[in-house]
């Protein structure tokens, strides 16, 4: 019998969630848990099923069937009692051009039965994180989109949910704007459990601590970032800065191993030095190798070695390809006869 | 029901706010100033016994037929469009909250107008002759016939904005249904004269749906409860086929 102590506190609990809009599957069994305070990252192409698998969360959208609970509640059975454990900031952040900033908060603060005494105190706490203060007089409609996005984003935290739920937080803001955003995600973690999702996968890649890749309504991928890189990346590669020529390296590398293949070799600089990548199949070790191998060859002088670390990027678009092969494989196998989730074994290997 | 009192405060402070608001309310009061004028011009050529007020209500659809569906077509339809829906539904609110505090501030804003048009009365009473009777009755029985026929006409308006999420397909659905329910309601008999072998049933109902006989019994200051029935369980309908339709579109609630 399991101690309480191991046993993970879930804030979000997803089964075998399915969505289906007329003939179109939008979400296909999806399921996951997210434990208290952690910040997971919704990645997937437009359409995918993103924003359908956050708005059935919020209880916004009815699911065709799987079963979905909110800090241990259902959804569907209870909608009023996990709406107020949620902060949900819709795509595109729609917001009521006619009022002003602080009314909006102050109504939204009513709707989510915030305490009168506490109502103004939370709502001016909330404008000073998201740094509206100074525009809290202001009309929602005439101020700028990253103005208006920290309005949304105001509006998500205000409540102090258990859970809060961004669709695409940080589109359309400036740099600095990102940043302050980033921090303050980043300040709910071990507090609050966040889903976001984004199109900036570096973004994603230094707020969240999980990653799901999501693709034709299926999760594809999903752990860290670095589990992700081990499932999707197939291979290492090491960049560095040489002074010499290419078959001289390549003999020198020949003697760490006979994998080690120079991928990219450019001109010199003005000193010299070239950048070189070389790549190996699979995952390896071979810095210290490369790095004694150079230094003992008299012909190649070399002033910099660093592996490489792939690109979330990379990864998205591994997972993604590798969820349309396999979906391609099952039409071209199975092309009239009916399919049970052909792609369900391919989703627990990749998660 | 407990976010009511909110939601309700929140869409009254939105028509305060609104341009739009005070627009139709100028258009309303000059289209009814003209149409009163326009009576007491006719009484003044032509006089007639009866009172110019219970002339004045007989026209009562003509603000109906377009101050309904301005007022209630922005209602759910503009929010649906806006997105501003979703954000209100992923909140601990139900749809009977939404739908009624929306209907609730339509009906108020509905009923400030009329109580505006009192003036016309007041200003006519107080410059007529000496000597000529008074008669209330037939105006508190127009304005009963105004605040109980609104239920209805708000509640279809509403109903018209709910089915879907472009406000001018709401308004032309909401004049259609008010258009209706008045000129069809009026003249079922008349309608259904090219039918050969009449049902019964059909006179049994003209009886109950003319519109323009419940006003004019109100006015004559006959308070007619079956017309009261009607409207309130027409309203009443409407209201909760919109309740359901938000929560068949708007999630789980």
């Amino acid at each position: 019998m399991p101690r309480k102590e191991d046993q993970p506190e879930y804030t979000i609990e997803v089964e075998n969630l399915h969505k289906r809009f007329g003939k179109l599957d939008a979400v296909n069994g999806i399921s996951f848990r997210v434990k208290k305070g952690q910040i997971v990252g919704f990645l997937g192409p437009n359409g995918a099923g993103k924003s359908t698998t956050m708005r059935i969360l919020t209880g916004y959208l009815r699911a065709t069937s799987g079963i979905v609970r909110i800090c241990g509640v259902s959804v569907a059975t209870k909608p009023q009692e996990t709406k107020r454990r949620i902060g949900y900031m819709p795509e595109n952040n729609p917001l009521p051009q006619e009022l002003r900033v602080r009314e909006y908060l102050k109504s939204r603060a009513r709707l989510k039965e915030l305490p009168l005494r506490h109502r103004g105190k939370r709502v001016d706490e909330v404008m000073e994180r998201c740094d509206l203060t100074r525009a809290q007089d202001r009309i929602i409609g005439k101020l700028s989109k990253g103005f208006r996005q920290r309005v949304g984003i105001a509006d998500a935290i205000l409540a102090s949910p258990e859970v809060i739920i961004m669709d695409e937080p940080t589109i359309g803001l400036d740099p600095h704007q990102v940043i302050m955003i980033r921090d303050l995600i980043a300040g709910l973690r071990g507090k609050m459990s966040v889903i976001i999702s984004s199109h900036i996968l570096a973004e994603i890649e230094m707020t969240c601590d999980q990653v799901m890749i999501i693709n034709s309504g299926k999760i594809v991928g999903q752990g860290t970032p670095n589990e992700l890189r081990e499932a999707f990346i197939d291979s290492t590669i090491y960049e560095l800065e040489i002074n010499g020529d290419l078959p001289h390296l390549r003999e020198s590398l020949k003697t760490v191993s006979t994998e080690l293949d120079v991928t990219q070799f450019e001109e010199p600089d003005k000193r010299g030095f070239s950048k070189v990548s070389i790549r190996i199949p699979g995952s390896h070790d071979y810095g210290e190798k490369i790095f004694s191998c150079l230094a003992g060859n008299p012909l190649i002088r070399a002033r910099s070695l660093r592996k490489r670390q792939a690109p979330l990027e990379d990864v998205f678009l591994a997972a993604t390809r590798r969820s349309w092969e396999a979906l391609d494989t099952n039409i071209a196998n199975k092309p009239s006869t009916s399919d049970e989730n052909p792609e369900k074994a391919e989703i627990s290997t990749a998660g | 029901m407990r976010h009511f009192t909110t939601l309700l405060r929140s869409e009254i402070w939105k028509l305060l706010v609104s341009p739009s608001t005070y627009i139709a309310a100028f258009l309303f009061l000059l289209i009814m100033g003209f149409l009163f004028q326009l009576i007491l011009v006719d009484y003044a050529s032509d006089p007639k016994e009866e009172n110019p007020s219970i002339t004045f209500f007989r026209l009562f659809f003509v603000p109906v037929f377009f101050m309904v569906p301005l007022l209630t077509m922005r209602s759910i339809s503009e929010e649906r469009a806006r997105g501003t829906l979703e954000t209100l539904m992923t909140t601990p609110v139900t749809a009977t909250e939404v739908i009624l505090s929306k209907f609730a501030a339509g009906y108020i804003y509905y009923a400030f107008l009329w109580a505006f048009t009192s003036c016309f009365h007041i200003l006519f009473y107080s410059f007529v002759q000496e000597d000529s009777l008074f008669d209330p009755y037939p105006i508190i029985g127009g304005y009963a016939y105004i605040a109980v026929s609104g239920t209805l006409f708000l509640s279809l308006g509403i109903f018209a904005s709910t089915l879907t999420r472009s406000q001018l397909v709401a308004g032309i659905a909401s004049f259609s249904l008010v258009f209706g329910f008045i000129v069809v309601g009026s003249y079922l008999e008349d309608l259904a004269l090219p039918l050969m072998s009449r049902p019964e049933w059909i006179d049994m109902l003209a009886k109950h749906t003319d519109v323009l006989q419940h006003m004019r019994d109100f006015s004559s200051g006959v308070i007619d409860t079956r017309a009261i029935v009607l409207y309130g369980s027409c309203s009443l309908a409407s209201l909760f086929l919109s309740i359901l339709i938000l929560e068949y579109r708007e999630g789980t609630s």
